[in-house]
């Protein structure tokens, strides 16, 4: 803040001048230290609200780590929650299959959302994308387990790697579409304007000039959708389901999942089965935090570019 | 390079001046805009379809009473269905949520803004996006084997002892995992996106009306209580329906701290169990009515919150414009 008050006028002709809104009294020390005080109390508030996040990170990272070792990593569920041993690989590779499923439908379907809302924004349909747009992403995720289950689990589908992508999918798709507005945004109109200017058509400008300047921006926002969707527990349930082993097929068998697995052990009484969730917490903190954080780094770079 | 030679190629034009692929190009982005509305009436209709036979069964009773026997039959309804303790346990665990964090969010926002300088503001305002960015099953499982029976718990007992003889709804043996321990976790989780937004809302507080009041020899508290808060007013409205969709929506942590009862409500440090709760434990384990009956669960819960969204997203545009951050999505 580059605006500071002068604290040494503290005579009496101060008063006159104050803003009556607020409620004042006093000389101008006391209302100096009310002032000072409040400012402590706001303080505590940011102190009170990242306590939770140290706790958090402090408490995954020791019982994650005392619990993490190769076995862990390499190996697939223990179908006994009284045992010790096993691992989550199986949930990893099904997260992963999942998430990369969801990201091949919500990935072109967001960014060309997104590019019709900034390219055609002359289009009436466009307010009303932007608000169910951003409707979508209150949507709860619980629901949309709910949906993919009716159109396709209980019509003889079944659960499968296919129904958890699609459910992962239309979660994605509103972040995606929101955060690539933005980026779409940045692309300056010179750009555009030179493109017309070669006699460019509107597609080959949105084509060949607009995407592939907000290129990286837009693997950006595909890539914080996909930390997000990979950490969904809720629509997996009534989607993928779970499995104990690494699935390969796309339909017709129920896949794992990371946090399906943590959900299930921890929900249980047994120490052994809490220890594993506790590293595989780390393991899905540690895969979102690196796709957010590469995201990010990503995002910083077309900044700087744009 | 040859996908240079395209631009300079003269395209076909159709009658009305556009060339056919622009027109075809428009509607192909057209259909994907639109596919956001599709997916959202195609939700509504499907699962509301599937939900039928249970709603027409149990009329209003299914969200204004309160006994959830579910039957076993696999073509028609013989159990009885009645939500309103699952509602309620989503209204109140969010209700609690809403107490803590819309207050902290405030405080936050107001530090982050007008207080701190940059240096500091942004990774502090980057960490508390963070948490927004923890999977809700971590915060179920830390809130299940750590923060809630060694830090919350004590809590609420002391709670209990000295303000439950007074005030309703505070008294009774503390469950472990209750009601009040559910919402506690909800707040941290709907903290980041309840900050977001008010942290954008008063960074747009004008210049020259905060120099003003600096002129008048306001102190800093001063400036913001006559400034900053009356203009945000709108906009932390906004911020808390946001977060209320948010914290109605959300599964997984409350499921595993709530207690999972069906008993109705009549104190705060009972378990309970929640809309989004009942149907992510028990329907792996369902009879294809009982399927039924937690489809109709979600179908009111999606009108609920959808209803809080919209709410939320117009009262936040009419403060102008929409927010930015992944926080907030």
């Amino acid at each position: 803040m580059s605006i500071t008050t002068t604290s040494t006028e503290t005579n009496s002709s101060q008063k006159r001048f104050t803003l009556g809104a607020s409620k004042m009294s006093g000389n101008y020390a006391a209302r100096k230290r009310k002032s000072q005080i409040m400012e402590g109390i706001l303080f505590l508030a940011i102190l009170l609200a990242l306590t939770p996040l140290a706790l958090i990170l402090f408490e995954v990272i020791r019982r994650g780590a005392s619990a993490m070792n190769i076995e862990f990593l390499t190996s697939v569920q223990n179908i006994s929650l009284i045992r010790e041993g096993g691992g989550y690989l199986n949930g990893l590779v099904g997260t992963l299959y999942m998430v990369a499923i969801a990201s091949i439908i919500a990935v072109p379907l967001g960014v060309a959302t997104a590019t019709y809302v900034v390219e055609y924004s002359d289009s009436k349909l466009v307010p009303f994308i932007q608000f169910f747009t951003d409707v979508m992403t209150g949507v709860p995720s619980i629901f949309v387990g709910l949906f993919i289950y009716t159109i396709l689990v209980q019509g003889g589908g079944g659960f499968s790697t296919l129904a958890g992508g699609l459910a992962l999918s239309l979660l994605m798709i509103p972040i995606i579409a929101r955060a690539s507005e933005e980026v779409i945004r940045l692309v300056p109109d010179d750009l555009r304007n030179a493109a017309y200017g070669l006699g460019a058509r509107r597609w080959q400008v949105v084509m060949q000039i607009v995407l592939p300047t907000a290129g990286s921006g837009l693997i950006t926002a595909s890539m914080l959708a996909v930390a997000r969707a990979a950490g969904e527990t809720a629509p997996l349930l009534l989607t993928a389901l779970g499995a104990f082993k690494i699935v390969p097929e796309l339909l017709g068998s129920p896949q794992a999942a990371l946090p399906l697995i943590i959900f299930n052990e921890a929900r249980g009484p047994f120490e052994p089965a809490h220890a594993r969730a506790w590293a595989g917490a780390l393991e899905l903190m540690l895969l979102v935090l690196l796709l957010t954080l590469i995201a990010r780094a990503i995002g910083r770079k077309t900044e700087a570019a744009i | 390079m040859s996908s240079d030679a395209n631009v300079f190629q003269r395209p076909a034009i159709s009658r009305r001046g556009k060339s056919s692929e622009d027109v075809w190009f428009q509607r192909a982005l057209a259909l994907a805009g639109a596919s956001v509305l599709i997916i959202l009436a195609a939700m509504l209709i499907s699962t509301t379809i599937n939900a039928w036979p249970v709603f027409a069964h149990s009329g209003w009773s299914f969200i204004t009473s309160a006994g959830w026997d579910p039957g076993i039959s696999r073509t028609e309804i013989t159990g009885s269905y009645g939500a309103l303790s699952f509602i309620l346990g989503t209204l109140i665990t969010s209700g609690i949520a809403l107490l803590i964090a819309v207050p902290l969010a405030v405080g936050c926002s107001l530090y982050l803004t007008n207080i701190a300088r940059p240096t500091i503001g942004r990774p502090l305002a980057y960490a508390i996006d963070l948490l927004a960015a923890v999977p809700s099953v971590v915060y179920g499982l830390w809130g299940l084997l750590f923060f809630i029976p060694i830090f919350i718990r004590p809590v609420l007992k002391l709670i209990a002892d000295t303000l439950g003889e007074v005030v309703p709804f505070l008294d009774g043996p503390v469950v472990t995992y209750n009601y009040a321990t559910a919402g506690i976790v909800l707040a941290i989780m709907v903290l980041p996106i309840i900050t977001a937004v008010t942290r954008e809302v008063m960074s747009k507080t004008p210049i020259a009306e905060i120099q003003g009041a600096y002129a008048l020899g306001s102190t800093r508290w001063e400036m913001i209580r006559a400034i900053v808060l009356p203009r945000a007013r709108p906009g932390v409205i906004g911020a808390t329906m946001l977060g209320l969709g948010r914290a109605l929506g959300e599964t997984v942590a409350v499921a595993m701290l709530i207690g999972g009862s069906e008993q109705m409500p009549t104190t705060l440090f009972q378990g309970g169990q929640s809309m989004a709760g009942v149907i992510a434990i028990t329907f792996q384990e369902a009879s294809p009515e009982n399927i039924k009956a937690l489809l109709g669960v979600g179908v009111v819960l999606f009108v609920i919150t959808v209803i809080v969204n919209m709410v939320a997203r117009l009262v936040i545009w009419a403060t102008g414009g929409r927010i930015a951050g992944d926080a907030a999505v």
